[in-house]
């Protein structure tokens, strides 16, 4: 079994009207199953609406299943006992890096996981300045959190689940907010752990050009996996992409362009280089 | 009809060891029917000048012209100001208040104090301009998708019938398609209406594809002020100030570099596809 498992994970959304009666409800995960493998970079797509973020949720036991089972490093999630160690396990970075930082100072943020936890002083310092590192934001350790970038709150945010120590992280859409260079430093800091520390990482985004590096790419759709494959399969399939809302990197897409004005290229081009070569120039 | 920046400053806790600069000396002319992009890393000033075109900070020295009148004028109209000038914020979504879409578009006009029919007749124009489908006017704002409800907030401004449309990245943490749908829509309201459009964001493709000018802010400062095409020529100085030029347009110097006779300055995948088509059949 893979550090994270889902097996016909179903979860539904009850909405209620004022008296408490049932007036609806919403399947937003739809008997999902799949199996991720420690040490993965995983992406997950899927528009708006598709079932990604509340399956993420799953992940760390924020939202239990209503039908069918999630391991967390062979943890049931549905299990109460289980619910600290698999939150140790799998750590979550949200959207805005605003609602994740409590700290005044740098370094007392990044800490906060690991103090809460139990861990002494000593090996909290460690951890704080081997997370710090990780993610390029060693330097400032003493600064307000107020005064830095979106891109450097975030790798702060991320900071803080690692310093936990967890065999996992999940990010839900953690560039939404920020601009280009921020984008970029925080996807640098992602792939470094995951490269680096072997640390499995699950990236939802809508930034296509972000996950050509991933493992494996799931396509979320109603709440149930439309397709799954290497970033290569994935975007080769250019029309079903966008038929499910998405896109492809610009690249890929410049390629797709090019093949339709009769120019012979192979499908799924993801970078700029194999494009090149595929030009043959 | 426009509106003119004149040597405007912003300075946050003058006075103060806190004190920063954030608006040095702005100077700008906004045309009425242009479609302007604002770009800039976090922190360069670019919200807080929006906030100034329609009155909502107050400059610390230089003056602001709308339609040729001083805003800052004593018995200068505010409240129409802000009528004229619409503002969406980011994540607009977490103002809608209203139990239905249709009610929570209508709150804008009715402060207008315009009469009922007026206002609905706005509310309907409004919500069809942003593409919402019929059958969700009556629906809860809630029980709406993130796109949708983030048209519902644009239709909420629309109602107010601005000549100035503000948008402060409309599109973050939508999926492509709803970005392209909604960019989509606000080109066509350009275009039809001849309503004036600034839209702030981070996504330099999609500045590349919509608009006409764009202006670049560094420093609480102008750095470019220019059309897509010319300013991304300058992306190694962009990049040092944390932006980019569109990924097409790195392609293209790219493949330049390997000695394939094409133009740089392509900033769309469609310029950018032509011209390589034309570049490997002079090769040929």
């Amino acid at each position: 079994m893979g550090i994270i498992k889902a097996k016909d994970l179903v979860y539904e959304y009850i909405r209620r009207d004022e008296d408490g009666n049932v007036e609806g409800i919403n399947t937003a995960v739809d008997h999902v199953s799949l199996d991720i493998k420690q040490g993965q970079f995983i992406a997950i797509l899927g528009h708006n609406g598709s079932g990604k973020s509340t399956l993420a949720k799953h992940m760390n036991a924020i939202l239990n299943p209503t039908e069918g089972t999630l391991w967390v490093d062979g943890m049931d999630t549905n299990e109460e006992k289980n619910i600290w160690n698999i939150r140790q396990t799998a750590g979550m970075v949200f959207q805005n890096p605003d609602n994740q930082i409590i700290g005044q100072v740098v370094e007392e943020d990044v800490g906060f996981g690991p103090e809460n936890m139990g861990i002494p002083t000593k090996e909290i310092w460690e951890r704080v300045e081997e997370s710090l590192r990780a993610v390029g934001m060693y330097e400032f350790r003493k600064h307000s959190p107020n005064k830095l970038s979106g891109g450097q709150k975030q790798r702060i945010s991320i900071a803080g689940v690692l310093a936990m120590h967890p065999k996992c992280i999940v990010l839900d859409e953690p560039t939404a907010m920020l601009d280009p260079s921020g984008r970029k430093e925080v996807i640098r800091a992602v792939r470094g752990l995951n490269d680096v520390e072997g640390i499995t990482v699950i990236l939802i985004t809508h930034y296509m050009d972000e996950i050509i590096h991933a493992d494996k790419v799931f396509v979320m759709d109603k709440g149930k996996i439309a397709m799954e494959g290497t970033p290569r399969e994935i975007f080769s399939q250019v029309e079903k992409l966008q038929e499910l809302r998405l896109d492809v990197p610009q690249v890929t897409l410049l390629a797709h362009e090019l093949k339709k004005q009769g120019v012979k290229l192979p499908d799924g081009i993801l970078t700029t280089k194999e494009l090149i070569a595929a030009l043959g120039i | 009809m426009s509106i003119i920046l004149d040597h405007v400053n912003y300075i946050y806790g003058e006075d103060t060891a806190l004190m920063v600069k954030a608006l040095n000396d702005i100077c700008l002319t906004i045309p009425k029917g242009q479609f302007i992009g604002v770009i800039g890393h976090t922190g360069s000033g670019k919200s807080t000048l929006m906030q100034h075109m329609n009155g909502l900070i107050k400059a610390t020295s230089g003056h602001i012209y709308f339609n040729g009148e001083d805003i800052y004028d004593d018995d200068y109209d505010l409240k129409k100001l802000r009528s004229k000038v619409g503002l969406v914020f980011q994540y607009p979504e977490h103002q809608l208040f209203e139990m239905d879409v249709f009610s929570d578009v209508c709150f804008g006009p009715k402060n207008l104090g315009l009469e009922k029919k007026e206002v609905e007749l706005r509310a309907f124009d409004a919500l069809r301009k942003v593409g919402l489908p019929e059958d969700l006017f009556y629906q809860s704002p809630f029980e709406l998708s993130g796109g949708q409800k983030r048209r519902v907030a644009i239709a909420g401004v629309l109602a107010m019938k601005p000549e100035v449309l503000i948008l402060d990245e409309p599109t973050a943490g939508l999926d492509p398609k709803g970005r392209d749908e909604i960019l989509g829509q606000i080109k066509q309201l350009q275009t039809e209406t001849g309503m004036t459009i600034i839209l702030v964001s981070h996504s330099m493709e999609d500045v590349a594809e919509y608009v006409d000018r764009i202006i670049v802010m560094n420093k609480g400062s102008v750095m470019y002020d220019d059309v897509p095409k010319k300013v991304f020529a300058h992306y190694k100085e962009l990049e040092q100030v944390g932006l980019a030029a569109p990924q097409v347009t790195y392609i293209m110097h790219a493949l330049h570099e390997k000695g394939l006779d094409v133009k740089v300055d392509a900033t769309t995948i469609e310029e950018a596809a032509g011209d390589i088509v034309k570049a490997l059949r002079g090769k040929a």
